[in-house]
């Protein structure tokens, strides 16, 4: 335990010392925040459902460009080799990573309270929805962060771990949209319809906490961590 | 603490690491060399857990590196090639992230980290970042992190490569005095270093230990003949055939003479500080005037030559090994 903590705390001030954390807030702030005020005022709803729906889309970007670096520079300097002769545990180092970026994925979300608080300044919004969104948010972050991670294990490239996060992602999340599910084979739709990775996040979206869609999202996390923890230990082999 | 038997590691095709065994106790300094690619690196890292031999088995401070990985990697600083540390940590913070992660008690980590900056000679970068710093500083920051457990057992991988000639005497002494009580092993390209600092030498070439004793014990594997040098004042004539009479001489070769001084060149098949003596005595009964008396030193550039790629014509070999023009490298 204090292994992990020792690894999320150095990961997690790498990112606020280097300008990333930064560069990440602000953009992932700015981009959303006019995405959403830009239809709200038209819609005229107090709700935070434009913000929410957008977010699968956005995230697909933004956090592949989180995980990237997390083990590919590693492996690129050479200071895996420092880091993986200490007496620590390949899967405490995974961990610890993860829940570094996953700390950074909240204190955004944090930042981003601003726009539930102007939603209730101006109307009179459903506070359980706004809070499962997050929730949802936070859960389907986590997968695509175990997801990012997983490829930036795969490479010591981190543009190559960009784009393999990024495409892993992306097929995880249109294989559960409508218009790939129609055009599947009848045998395959339930598997599409239950892997996707939007699909668990808007049934939460609707306010219904489902104990089904939260151990799909950890399931999925658990399954991406633990490969990773694979890829990092298949260095011996090789 | 060290015991090695019959390590082989190979990355596809390529042969890293061939059956190396060997042993390595406390207190001993042991100098591994060999032409690049020759599997230094993989040993090392296969003794710090970093990699898995494809056969064989290494015991580490009395820790299966296989079975007890973690308990292997607590006794072990391990410093890897060019020190690679993260750019943006400052090196305060990279040191305590390593006291944290080395499990070092809490009340003791302000103390071991005192030390090492104090051993290491890092007083005067603690408040900048790695990144600022220059690559002698960078290696001492590797070498802190390897030293801030007290490990009883250290293993460096070209821990002075990149630094100035008195960063790299310092680090050679470091060496030296961590060496009298823990077990240091350091690989390097620089043979004046390895004679200078280590206790046993170990060559390896093409994945195998080709060589492994002191520095005095790998010289006189490879010497079967000594060569004097001798500059005596006198007449030529006179003093070439009492030269011959002596024992033991094989060859008596004048370089050169003039004005009186002659200066030979001797071959000898015994040691060659008993020819000197009898050099000498000749020349002080015949009352001539002795200008030089040397005698020449095989040193350990002859000796890895001889071990890695079998030059140097007058030996028998221990060992034969023709292959290393062909070294790959490892990676």
């Amino acid at each position: 335990m204090q292994n992990i903590n020792a690894i999320f705390k150095k990961e997690f001030r790498s990112y606020f010392n280097s300008a990333i954390a930064y560069i990440f807030i602000t953009f992932f702030l700015g981009i959303t925040s006019w995405l959403f005020f830009r239809t709200f005022f038209i819609s005229g709803q107090a709700e935070m459902r434009g913000f929410f729906g957008i977010m699968p889309w956005i995230y697909l970007f933004f956090i592949p460009a989180v995980t990237m670096k997390l083990w590919a520079e590693e492996k690129k300097i050479g200071t895996a080799e420092i880091l993986m002769t200490l007496p620590i545990r390949d899967y405490e180092v995974v961990l610890g990573k993860f829940l570094a970026s996953f700390g950074l994925l909240t204190v955004t979300a944090i930042f981003s309270f601003g726009i539930p608080i102007s939603v209730m300044y101006l109307g009179n919004p459903d506070v359980g929805t706004i809070v499962c969104g997050y929730l949802g948010l936070l859960l389907m972050g986590g997968a695509y962060l175990a997801i990012g991670l997983f490829a930036s294990t795969l490479t010591e490239n981190q543009i190559v771990a960009f784009i393999l996060g990024i495409t892993t992602c992306f097929v995880l999340l249109i294989i559960g949209e409508d218009i790939v599910l129609f055009s599947s084979p009848d045998w395959l739709y339930p598997i599409f319809s239950y892997l996707g990775l939007g699909a668990h996040y808007s049934s939460i979206l609707r306010g219904v906490i489902d104990s089904r869609d939260i151990i799909y999202y950890l399931t999925i996390i658990g399954f991406f961590l633990y490969l990773s923890t694979l890829s990092v230990e298949s260095r011996k082999w090789r | 603490m060290i015991e090695v038997r019959e390590l082989t590691k190979s990355y596809g095709p390529t042969l890293a690491v061939n059956q190396v065994s060997f042993d390595a106790h406390a207190g001993e300094v042991v100098g591994f060399i060999g032409p690049n690619g020759a599997g230094k690196t993989t040993t090392m890292r296969i003794l710090t857990c970093y990699l898995t031999a494809d056969a064989g088995t290494a015991t580490v401070a009395g820790y299966d590196v296989v079975e007890n990985a973690i308990d292997v990697r607590k006794n072990v600083g391990y410093l890897p090639e060019s020190a690679p540390l993260y750019a943006d940590m400052g090196v305060v913070d990279y040191l305590k992230f390593m006291t944290e992660i080395r499990e070092i008690p809490k009340s003791q980590r302000k103390e071991r980290l005192r030390t090492v900056v104090d051993i290491c000679g890092l007083e005067g970068v603690i408040q900048k970042d790695i990144g600022e710093l220059s690559k002698g500083y960078r290696q001492r920051v590797g070498l802190a992190q390897s030293l801030i457990h007290d490990p009883p057992i250290l293993i460096l991988d070209e821990p002075t490569s990149g630094l100035d000639p008195s960063q790299t005497i310092e680090i050679r002494n470091l060496i030296k005095d961590i060496g009298r009580e823990k077990l240091v092993l350091f690989s390097t390209h620089i043979l004046p270093e390895v004679a200078a600092t280590c206790d046993r030498i170990l060559i390896i070439s093409q994945g195998e230990i080709v060589a492994n004793g002191t520095h005095d014990e790998l010289i006189s594997r490879i010497r079967s003949e000594d060569k004097l040098h001798v500059t005596i004042q006198g007449s030529e004539e006179a003093i070439t055939p009492k030269l011959q009479e002596l024992d033991g001489i094989t060859k008596v070769s004048c370089v050169s003479s003039d004005n009186g001084i002659v200066k030979y060149e001797i071959t000898t098949s015994q040691e060659g500080y008993y020819a000197a003596g009898d050099v000498y005595n000749v020349v002080v009964k015949n009352e001539w005037v002795l200008v030089e008396l040397r005698q020449e030193s095989v040193d350990l550039e002859q000796v890895f030559l001889h071990f890695t790629t079998g030059e140097t014509s007058n030996i028998t070999p221990a060992r034969e090994v023709m292959r290393a023009e062909d070294a790959t490298e490892e990676e």
